[in-house]
């Protein structure tokens, strides 16, 4: 083999890097290439049935799939929307965001910059662990624990910040509401978020904390020019990550909220759902055409995931300039 | 940075190994806890000497109604117990879930909370060659109405009063009918709180059928759907999750079957059904109910079709019938005796017997010698 190669010239040595003429490199290029086609075959066989099986569904409903405040497709005629169950995962995993995001940054801003090196190993590894924990562990613990003590609180918004509305109590009952359900995807998506931030925020240049340390910067303005610039995309992108857990949470939801079809701003009242909880609370006794409308609900889910990934991507690539890679 | 953070992936695979055993042990805990407490070891031992294996062997498969899982688990301890390498596996996902398997040839039997329904039979004609699959009740059960309020006892409420409770036209404890319904009784002017399931359930249904016969003119749902029809109120998720939301929230009341009320020890209503006195939600007075249920099913189906709106003195009305679902004809030949069997001990006086300690209401004896015949004869 090594007899018949041609003089090495400029054009052949580049050439011959990417045909791999070795059986090795030939071997696991083909195993590479295999596995990523598979994934694509994979991933095509499932948007094919699941498409195939929301179309049957639609096809037969009586109502408006988008507008409709309701889902009975047992009923005659079938009448099923995702109004509700849009509004209700949109909104839950909004409150998630907003009380996660912040304190997620804040734990990772203690790891990686102000805890003593004794304390930040050990915080890091219980943070991780939340991520451990079975998503029904949270339903319960949030079923049984949060929503009794969440009582209080939601008194206490009602009469304060009634007057916002959105936190206006219109009707009696106990927590069982999209904030508490926020409150606990909060909880479930904190791990995530933190890690990856962490990480993102101890590969801020060194060179950069100690140039503006020996400027005399307090430790507060090295976070604010230095770390936090270079970590905004990695927050974005950790944040995406965690709303993608929120959005599609099943378990926790299902056992936390009281659900009802019904569309309401106040964010106190029971009632709301979600798609994820909505498919788990009917799947075991919907019958075959059920299940195709529950597939078509899940389909949904799966495009306004896409988007929000799609979006995500978008804001990362506008700020390119302060991606890992280009420091 | 790479090899410490390989260290941290370990630690957190231990941490995470640490917990979730924690949590395998903690739940197997709560199984215990669960589980039904009423009846001794010995004697559900004790009965497993009579039961009679007759050639069962191998694996048994079935699927269904979560409304008779705790009857299924000491159904299946005691017949295993008695039947050596035997193996029967319930599964309880629902009926609707255990139907769709049943009619997909994927289990032996499908427990279910309602009858088949006609395009079910109809569907069940490919699995059962030359039969259909037909209905045997074996578990029934009252439904409990669990309520709590501070310094009330004994709360009797009748229909009328209860659907419109659950539709949320009665929402204060000291309404009037409540109030004409317990005289004597300290009615707080608090709000009630109605829990609900949210998920679909037999349980639900029943209520509906309840409501809708003993009080249409308060209650004009759909009785036939799963899944909540009234608007407003609060939801809980399964029967375990309405009982924890009534046990924690004053002046709430829920519904769900009467051994999730006795593990809870959350006090249960007391139909005024016209009877001389208000009948309690107990084991034996649902039985008295079901025994006013009428036979709608033809040849080897055993379907009933319940009286809801009885009056008969001391029959609790709100029930839960639920049926095994198996071929008449047609049943796999290999998993036929151990079926045979395992029903055969399920609807004999034994088996009925240990019912009660589940708070389960053994069916009544004309319906459980109707179902005694015909078991033998499944092919």
């Amino acid at each position: 083999m090594v007899t018949t190669t041609p003089p090495v010239t400029e054009k052949n040595r580049s050439r011959r890097a990417r045909s791999a003429a070795r059986p090795g490199d030939r071997i696991f290029s083909g195993l590479s290439k295999g596995s990523g086609i598979t994934l694509l075959v994979i991933m095509a066989a499932i948007a094919v049935f699941l498409t195939y099986r929301a179309v049957l569904a639609i096809s037969k409903d009586e109502a408006n799939f988008f507008t409709t405040f309701e889902w009975n497709p047992a009923g005659s005629p079938p009448v099923f929307g995702i109004a509700v169950l849009a509004y209700g995962t949109i909104v839950s995993s909004v409150i998630a965001m907003v009380i996660a995001v912040p304190v997620a940054i804040g734990i990772a801003l203690f790891i990686s910059h102000y805890a003593p090196r004794k304390l930040a190993k050990p915080l890091a590894y219980v943070v991780d662990l939340l991520a451990a924990v079975p998503s029904i562990i949270y339903g319960l613990w949030g079923a049984i624990f949060l929503v009794p003590y969440l009582d209080g609180l939601n008194q206490w918004l009602d009469q304060y910040l009634g007057w916002t509305y959105i936190f206006d109590k219109s009707a009696d009952g106990v927590a069982r509401n999209l904030f508490t359900v926020g409150i606990l995807l909060a909880i479930m998506i904190l791990p995530i978020i933190t890690n990856v931030t962490r990480e993102v925020f101890l590969q801020a240049p060194k060179m950069h904390e100690e140039a503006a340390l020996a400027l005399g910067a307090t430790r507060w303005e090295v976070i604010r020019m230095a770390v936090l610039p270079f970590g905004r995309s990695g927050i974005i992108s950790a944040s995406m990550l965690g709303l993608g857990r929120a959005l599609g949470e099943t378990m926790a939801v299902a056992v936390v909220l009281s659900p009802s079809f019904l569309l309401s701003g106040h964010l106190l009242d029971p009632g709301g759902g979600t798609f994820a909880q909505n498919i788990a609370a009917k799947f075991n006794e919907a019958n075959e055409f059920g299940r195709d409308a529950l597939i078509a609900s899940g389909l949904v889910l799966f495009v306004i995931t896409l988007l929000v990934n799609g979006a995500a991507r978008m804001i990362i690539a506008r700020r390119k300039e302060y991606s890992g890679a280009n420091a | 940075m790479k090899l410490s953070r390989k260290n941290g992936l370990r630690a957190s695979a231990i941490g995470a190994l640490v917990v979730s055993g924690a949590l395998v042990l903690s739940a197997c805990g709560s199984d215990n806890n669960n589980e039904p407490t009423k009846g001794g070891g010995e004697k559900t031992s004790a009965a497993a000497s009579n039961i009679k294996c007759d050639g069962a062997k191998g694996q048994l498969l079935a699927a269904g109604s979560s409304a008779q899982k705790n009857a299924m688990d000491l159904w299946v301890k005691n017949f295993q117990a008695a039947c050596e390498g035997v193996e029967v596996n319930y599964q309880a996902i629902g009926s609707g879930g255990g139907i769709t398997k049943f009619n997909q040839g994927q289990v032996a039997f499908a427990g279910s909370d309602s009858a088949l329904k006609d395009e079910e039979v109809a569907e069940s004609k490919k699995i059962c060659k030359g039969g259909t699959g037909v209905n045997l009740p074996m578990v029934g059960g009252p439904i409990a109405i669990g309520y709590k309020l501070e310094g009330v006892d004994n709360l009797v409420l009748d229909a009328p009063t209860l659907a419109k409770i659950f539709d949320n036209k009665i929402t204060k404890w000291n309404d009037p009918a409540i109030a004409k319904l317990n005289p004597g009784a300290k009615l707080p002017d608090s709000t009630i709180q109605a829990f609900h399931r949210s998920d679909e359930s037999g349980t639900t249904q029943n209520l509906g059928k309840y409501l809708s016969t003993a009080a249409p003119a308060d209650w004009k749902h759909d009785p036939k759907t799963k899944s909540w029809p009234a608007q407003g109120g609060q939801a809980a998720n399964g029967s375990s999750g309405v009982a924890t939301a009534v046990k924690d929230a004053e002046g709430s009341i829920g519904y769900f079957e009467l051994s999730y009320a006795t593990a809870n020890k959350i006090s249960t209503v007391s139909i005024n059904t016209g009877a001389s006195a208000p009948v309690a939600a107990t084991t034996e007075n649902a039985s008295k109910a079901i025994a006013a249920a009428k036979v709608k099913g033809t040849g080897s189906d055993v379907a009933l079709s319940l009286d809801y709106a009885t009056k008969a003195e001391g029959a609790y009305p709100l029930v839960l019938v639920t049926y095994e679902i198996a071929c008449d004809k047609g049943n796999k030949a290999e998993t036929l005796p151990t079926l045979k069997a395992f029903l055969n001990y399920a609807i004999s006086e034994e088996g009925q017997k240990v019912l009660a300690d589940a708070d389960y209401a053994p069916m009544p004896a004309e319906i459980a010698a109707k179902v005694r015949a015909i078991v033998p004869t499944l092919s």
